[in-house]
């Protein structure tokens, strides 16, 4: 009787628990937002997000030159990042001998294990250098090297983990017999892994580019320490970029001075939280239908 | 099939084959190679400002300015702040973890809804988090402080140790529940005594991982956890923490400051892959209790 009652106490409590993850997802959403209504009943959305002035002392809290940075570094970070991740998962599902394969796993893990300021120490002491010292004078452009390429750079390498994971575990769903069927019709196996492979896992490898690109968003340390923080939209690579994460980041310490400055990062928050939502649950329902049909 | 990338003579598509395959190569090279460049470059730049009495010193006349002392300060502060989080966030997990694979079927509603809730949080940035804990601090009424910073980064550790706990329990043999039910034992002592000791290995391992993620991440502490020069003796103290010794030290003129950041870098990455190689033997040694 005891152990039934002890049962059903822990029953109970558990299921309690069960609330909490959906719960704490609501509650970051509307404590964000009503954080940032203060600036919202004060200025129109749309001026908000598209404004390009940000002068939080004369209480214009224009987000786009953010919003543009984010922008920027995060597509540069998936051009770089997507086409090196891919090929090395193919790599290693289709060509790699068995050794290359254990051996690579864990060192990835520890890649995508390593703390964000790790990388954005290692950006300032290689990347902005690389991309001021070499990179720009080879374009005929000058730089600090604090720009949209070098966060592109760090980000696009802390991305790769989640690429080529995803992408790994989605070309394991694919059945070895339609490999054999392509190879037993005399296609060698690049061709194999390009039509076959390739074809069949395009949904998950959309997925893991998703992934990777709300990884890149919401990333601040890296971002921070070597994107240059400047706030006007970035016109090319080699300018400096200030995006959204770093902005909330670097702006903390002060806000509480300013009046409506706290509402506007949060409202920074909450678009940032909404840009990453929107793509996570995107993914996850492609990834939904790869596990489906792989059933 | 036949129209496209199968054309042209066998030759051409041997080269074809080749070439893509230095291409993939090249690719992982360039994966890995970015691993050990990343970790090279740090150990090799930050090894020379680490000595003993940089690790068993708090800074001397303020973090910022002063030229002496070391990082314990940060050392201390991350350890406390990374253990109690990652014990809240055990205590959250472990029982959903168990409630999601023992009272619940796999399709259930229930189970759906919080698994998709996980996955959500999973992808939160560590700075909304931040943003977040900021607001709960401000709501109880605390300063700055360890007890903020530690709910702050439980909350980030909450879904990564969930899901990771949840993926090892879900690898439990139907049979091996049956054999402990048949034998007269309730739900909760099935979980407790049989679920929960055949999963041991994956659950430290998730612990492990858990524990990584709290201490690396500064983004969520930038504004919880506040900072300071002395280590922290009470949960109201602000803590200093690893990542942000870094991230302020780093930026100053003073070559014995920046050296601080250096040592601090190199601590944080000795302590993060100690736990990844730590997660590894656990996987590989401690499978004792383990049915398969």
């Amino acid at each position: 009787m005891k152990r039934l009652l002890k049962d059903a106490w822990a029953r109970r409590s558990m299921s309690v628990l069960s609330f909490f993850p959906g719960f704490l997802v609501l509650l970051i959403v509307l404590g964000l937002f009503l954080k940032s209504r203060a600036i919202l009943g004060v200025q129109p959305l749309s001026r908000l997000l598209l404004g390009t002035a940000w002068h939080p002392l004369r209480g214009e809290f224009g987000l786009l030159p953010f919003i543009a940075g984010t922008a920027w570094v995060t597509v540069t970070a998936l051009v770089l990042a997507v086409p090196v991740s891919i090929l090395t998962a193919i790599y290693l599902s289709e060509f790699a001998p068995r050794f290359i394969r254990e051996a690579a796993r864990p060192l990835i893990d520890v890649l995508a294990g390593l703390p964000s300021v790790v990388f954005g120490v290692w950006g300032i002491l290689l990347v902005v250098p690389f991309v001021g010292d070499v990179l720009a004078p080879l374009f005929g452009r000058s730089s600090s090297g604090y720009s949209v390429l070098a966060g592109g750079i760090v980000l696009a390498i802390m991305i790769f983990p989640t690429i080529i994971h995803i992408s790994l575990e989605v070309f394991a769903s694919i059945p070895l017999s339609l490999r054999e069927a392509s190879l037993s019709l005399g296609a060698t196996r690049w061709e194999t892994a390009r039509h076959v492979v390739l074809r069949k896992g395009s949904q998950g490898i959309l997925a893991a580019s998703v992934l990777g690109f709300s990884r890149a968003f919401g990333e601040t340390m890296a971002v921070l320490m070597v994107a240059g923080n400047v706030p006007i939209a970035p016109k090319s690579l080699f300018d400096p970029g200030y995006p959204l994460p770093a902005l909330i980041a670097n702006n903390y310490g002060e806000m509480m001075s300013i009046p409506r400055y706290d509402s506007a990062l949060m409202l920074a928050a909450l678009v940032l939280l909404g840009v990453v939502l929107g793509f996570n649950v995107l993914a996850s329902r492609f990834l939904v239908r790869v596990e489906r049909r792989s059933r | 099939m036949t129209a496209r990338g199968l054309n042209g003579t066998l030759g051409k598509r041997k080269r074809t084959e080749v070439f893509f395959k230095v291409l993939m190569i090249g690719s992982t090279a360039l994966v890995i190679g970015s691993l050990l460049v990343i970790v090279g470059a740090i150990l090799w730049k930050s090894f020379p400002a680490l000595n003993l009495s940089m690790i068993t010193r708090t800074p001397k006349g303020g973090f910022y300015l002063g030229k002496e002392g070391g990082i314990l300060n940060a050392i201390a502060g991350s350890l406390y702040l990374g253990t109690g989080a990652t014990a809240l966030a055990l205590v959250l997990s472990l029982p959903l973890a168990l409630y999601l694979n023992l009272y619940q079927s796999r399709d259930s509603k229930t189970a759906v809804w919080t698994r998709f809730s996980l996955d959500v949080l999973w992808g939160v940035p560590s700075i909304v988090y931040g943003a977040f804990g900021f607001l709960i601090m401000m709501f109880l009424g605390l300063r700055t402080s360890l007890l903020a910073g530690i709910l702050t980064v439980a909350l980030l550790e909450f879904p990564i140790m969930s899901r990771a706990i949840d993926e090892v329990m879900r690898l439990v043999p139907k049979e091996l529940r049956d054999a402990s039910d048949s034998l007269g034992a309730t739900r909760f002592e099935t979980a407790a005594k049989v679920v929960v000791r055949q999963c041991l290995p994956g659950i430290l391992t998730a612990v492990l991982m858990a524990f990584g993620r709290g201490i690396g991440d500064a983004a969520s502490v930038l504004f919880t956890a506040g900072f300071t020069d002395r280590v922290p003796t009470s949960l109201l103290d602000p803590a200093a923490t690893l990542p942000l010794a870094i991230f302020f030290q780093l930026g100053s003129p003073l070559p014995e400051v920046r050296a601080r950041a250096y040592a601090s870098a190199a601590v944080l990455t000795l302590i993060i892959l100690l736990i990844s190689a730590a997660g590894r033997l656990i996987t590989r040694r401690y499978s004792k209790h383990v049915v398969k």
